[in-house]
């Protein structure tokens, strides 16, 4: 692989050191790297949940949802580990949503899409890579790295 | 106005209001658009002031039973006590997610039941959650199972779910048969639900999360002796010839006092505006029920307590419950059921009404349908993944929780 190359390495809090580690391995030093990780809607869930109650409580106050804010600094956190771990200059992306969409659109313009497998490695058939993992590998444009974790 | 107009015009109320409550639009508070709707029916001679006034009073120590559990879920948390249970399943799970799930499942069964669905939902969902992104694990499993038990662990006791207290008003059950009858089907719900999530979420379960950093902090214990002397006294009083509610309000009294909380704190843990609604809501199905509602579901539902009766009749409960959410459902279809079928088909209805909702995140597939045409609202990217849990759990809960109760009806009959 030439100099250059724009790779996106998604991490996962399960699998983030493995992955990491792949990437310092493999990637190029001259490598443009993105770390990116997608929370789960945390705050459309729980609000949703609310719903079901039918108005069976007080609007909650205005200003941040303290539900999103928590997941949202877990997520600065674990990318900054990341950060730290990979020891190279990185640029960090968190996002929230459907973990495959978000994947897709960040690595839309990258050379190499860096993920751990997930799933369950030792059991044979498709479940051996995780849903998510698979529909990624299956229709990112770019090249797939993918890691054993 | 003759009935079949009547029927049409309830329909048309119920309707506006289940949309109003759905779309938790400021402008359009659910409590004064069914006042006003019940008012209209009233009005229009689709129930009589003498019929409302007794809709109204058959439902009001239903509603004071439901204030003084919100007021007592709400001084617990004063108390400290989902602060405190957040730390005990970080420290408890010891890192491994598959652990902390199991733990979520336990506190989750205990809330669901003790405290009512509502504090599943709004107090501990959130700390559920806290605690597996601490513990830097993949928080879907955990936040899930929060979410499903909320609703399928609500079968336990009257207290545990609104549509039980409506019920148990309704079947004349003591509070202790009640719990006696229902505890084998909250049992294997839960013990579904396990098995299903458990499977679904294997790959998620695997992996190490980081070890807490967090010690227990003690639960408050004076809010746990609270709870506990209340679940007896709730046991303990038809023998001793206490309403349950006099049971609650002590409860409520005793903890929101400990916790110094102010009156008007109180009353809004009450709740007013949503006491109301109920109330209102009550009046409004009322006038359904009366013009040709209750013929109608009378002929839908099964009369009998045999088993094959029993599981269509908690069918027909968990797809009514996901048409018009399962407030309306339990009112409409509880009154039928204590009639064509006695305390085993009321039980059934709960059933269906409790585990059917985990059919979507938003308590019925109703409320969803509605956001999505009047609000235009995208419910949210995880919703697919969650009605594929509802649909692994919701038919086999149901059946294996009709199979149980219709098991204990032999045994205790």
């Amino acid at each position: 692989m030439s100099g250059g190359v724009r790779a996106v390495v998604w991490i996962l809090e399960a699998t983030w050191e493995a992955t990491v580690d792949a990437a310092a391995a493999l990637l190029p030093p001259d490598a443009e790297i993105e770390l990116l990780h997608v929370a789960f809607d945390a705050e459309t869930f729980v609000r949703a949940g609310r719903r079901g109650l039918l108005g069976r409580h007080p609007h909650p106050p205005p200003g941040p949802d303290p539900v999103s804010t928590a997941s949202e600094e877990e997520a600065d956190g674990l990318l900054a580990d990341a950060a730290e771990r990979l020891g190279r200059a990185v640029t960090r992306t968190a996002r929230r949503g459907r973990a495959e969409d978000e994947v897709l659109e960040v690595a839309r313009d990258a050379d190499l899409l860096v993920l751990a497998r997930g799933g369950e490695p030792d059991h044979l058939g498709p479940k051996s890579v995780g849903h998510a993992e698979r529909f990624v590998s299956d229709h990112a444009a770019c090249a797939v790295l993918l890691v054993r974790a | 106005m003759s009935d079949a107009l009547a029927l049409v015009v309830a329909l048309v109320v119920l309707a506006g209001t289940l949309a109003a409550a759905v779309s938790d639009a400021r402008w359009a508070s659910e409590a004064v658009i069914a006042v006003l709707g019940a008012g209209l029916l009233v009005a229009l001679g689709a129930l009589s002031p003498s019929q409302a006034w007794d809709a109204l009073g058959d439902l009001a120590p239903t509603a004071a039973f439901l204030a003084a559990l919100l007021v007592l879920a709400e001084a617990c948390r004063r108390a400290g006590l989902f602060d405190a249970l957040g730390t005990w399943l970080a420290a408890g799970s010891r890192g491994s997610p598959s652990r902390l799930l199991a733990l979520v499942f336990g506190v989750a069964a205990v809330v669901t039941a003790v405290l009512s669905l509502d504090a599943t939902v709004l107090l501990l969902t959130p700390v559920v959650l806290a605690t597996a992104l601490r513990l830097r694990t993949a928080p879907r499993p955990h936040v899930y199972a929060s979410a499903h038990l909320a609703n399928s662990a609500s079968l336990l006791l009257p207290v545990s779910n609104l549509t039980n207290l409506l019920a148990f008003h309704a079947s004349g059950l003591s509070f202790a048969r009640f719990a006696a009858l229902m505890a084998a089907p909250w049992a294997g719900v839960i013990a579904v639900e396990w098995a299903v999530l458990r499977r679904t979420f294997r790959a998620d379960l695997r992996s190490a999360g980081r070890g807490p950093d967090v010690e227990r902090t003690p639960l408050p214990r004076f809010a746990v002796a609270v709870l506990a002397l209340t679940l007896a006294g709730f046991c303990l009083s038809s023998l001793a010839g206490i309403a349950p509610l006099w049971v609650a309000v002590a409860g409520a009294v005793a903890l929101s006092l400990r916790v110094r909380a102010t009156p008007v704190q109180v009353a809004r843990a009450a709740s007013p505006e949503f006491v109301a609604f109920v109330l209102a809501l009550g009046v409004i199905v009322a006038a359904a029920a009366a013009n040709g509602l209750t013929d109608a579901v009378d002929a839908l539902l099964p009369s009998g307590e045999a088993l094959p009766q029993l599981l269509l009749t908690a069918a027909v409960a968990a797809v009514l419950a996901n048409l018009v959410n399962n407030l309306p459902a339990t009112l409409v279809l509880v009154p039928v059921a204590a009639v064509a079928g006695g305390e085993g088909a009321v039980l059934a209805v709960l059933v269906g009404v409790n585990v059917g909702p985990n059919l979507t995140y938003t308590g019925s597939l109703a409320t969803l349908l509605w956001r999505r045409v009047l609000l235009g609202e995208d419910e949210g990217t995880s919703l697919p993944e969650f009605v594929r849990l509802g649909v692994l759990t919701v038919p086999a809960g149901v059946v294996v929780a009709v199979v149980l109760l219709w098991a204990g009806l032999q045994v205790g009959g």
